[in-house]
């Protein structure tokens, strides 16, 4: 019953589980993708407040709360390959930084696109905005630190540090709209009480919450194939795999 | 269906260059990326092709040389 669980450390049989994995994923992103937009944009009604601009909702809190799953997902893994050595943690650590910066800055983007004919600007440095941006240059600083270094074993060990210091930030932003006065407005969906959203808004948000995750999903094992190759170079599977292609 | 006509999707009420912008932002970045992690793979492979071509000449030339007895750093202090 176990030895899945520690077939997830060699990277030869990620690499073939990933193979087998991508289609699917990809197929149930694309329909969530679907889902969500036709929902979202011409199924979901306008705020009575903010007019259409509402609809940015559906890509900016996805975005949002993804890049943050992706950073725990990062420190998580990068933790987890620092303490008990397990290369495939590294691997998964080091291919979700890329992703997970793309997607912070996407968010950042959009929020403040929505925020200027909404709120009427673009940016304010109140504690849930600045705080992101701290996640955001964390997901560069592991990237250039891990680059930094010419043995990578080190630059392994060095990010998944950074990573670990880092993850502090994720609930200061969580719990940034509550604990300081902020233009960002505070949380809607509670694990407790009744949304206090639209029921055909709430639809949509969640479809495209789990579309990006998915997505997040598919990209990551992508990613993760491409990164196993390279560090496994020299095992014969790699070079049998390479020749073949 | 929310809207009433075309023209009322794309004008969302006044909002549409705020709208479309981040829509398209997000898509070009989501598929964007999607499309070159694909790509990594298959230039991946290709660069390990030529790293196996260089070590296989790396490991005749070596072979090579044993069987001619010459060892290079010998000659070189001569």
């Amino acid at each position: 019953m176990w030895t899945w669980f520690f077939q997830l450390a060699s990277p030869k049989w990620v690499y073939q589980f990933a193979d087998k994995l991508l289609p699917w994923f990809k197929a149930v992103t694309a329909i969530l993708f679907a889902i969500g937009l036709v929902y979202g944009l011409l199924i979901s009604p306008m705020d009575y407040q903010q007019g259409n601009t509402v609809r940015i909702m559906y890509v900016h809190v996805p975005a949002a709360y993804l890049s943050m799953f992706v950073y725990v997902l990062m420190a998580i893994s990068g933790g987890i390959g620092f303490i008990w050595r397990i290369k495939m943690a590294h691997i998964v650590s080091v291919s979700c930084a890329p992703i997970g910066a793309i997607v912070t800055m996407l968010a950042l983007f959009t929020g403040g696109i929505w925020g200027l004919p909404t709120w009427g600007t673009f940016w304010q440095w109140d504690a849930r905005m600045t705080s992101y941006l701290i996640l955001f240059f964390l997901y560069l600083g592991f990237m250039a630190l891990h680059s930094a270094f010419d043995d990578r074993k080190t630059a392994d060990r060095a990010s998944a540090i950074l990573a670990l210091v880092g993850l502090v930030n994720i609930p200061i932003i969580h719990f940034s709209v509550e604990w300081w006065n902020s233009l960002h407005q505070g949380a809607t969906i509670s694990k407790f009480e009744k949304p206090s959203i639209d029921i055909d808004m709430l639809k949509a948000l969640l479809t495209m919450i789990v579309a990006f995750q998915f997505y997040f999903f598919t990209v990551l094992l992508q990613r993760v194939k491409a990164e196993i190759l390279q560090r496994e170079k020299l095992s014969n599977w790699v070079r049998k795999l390479a020749i073949e292609s | 269906m929310y809207f009433n006509s075309f023209e009322e999707f794309i004008h969302m009420g006044g909002h549409g260059f705020y709208v479309w912008l981040c829509y398209a932002l997000v898509s070009f970045a989501l598929v964007g990326y999607f499309l070159y992690s694909k790509s990594l793979t298959n230039a991946s492979k290709k660069e390990l092709l030529n790293f196996y071509r260089r070590m296989d000449a790396r490991k005749t030339n070596a072979s090579e040389l044993d069987a001619a007895n010459i060892n290079p750093t010998e000659t070189v202090e001569k």
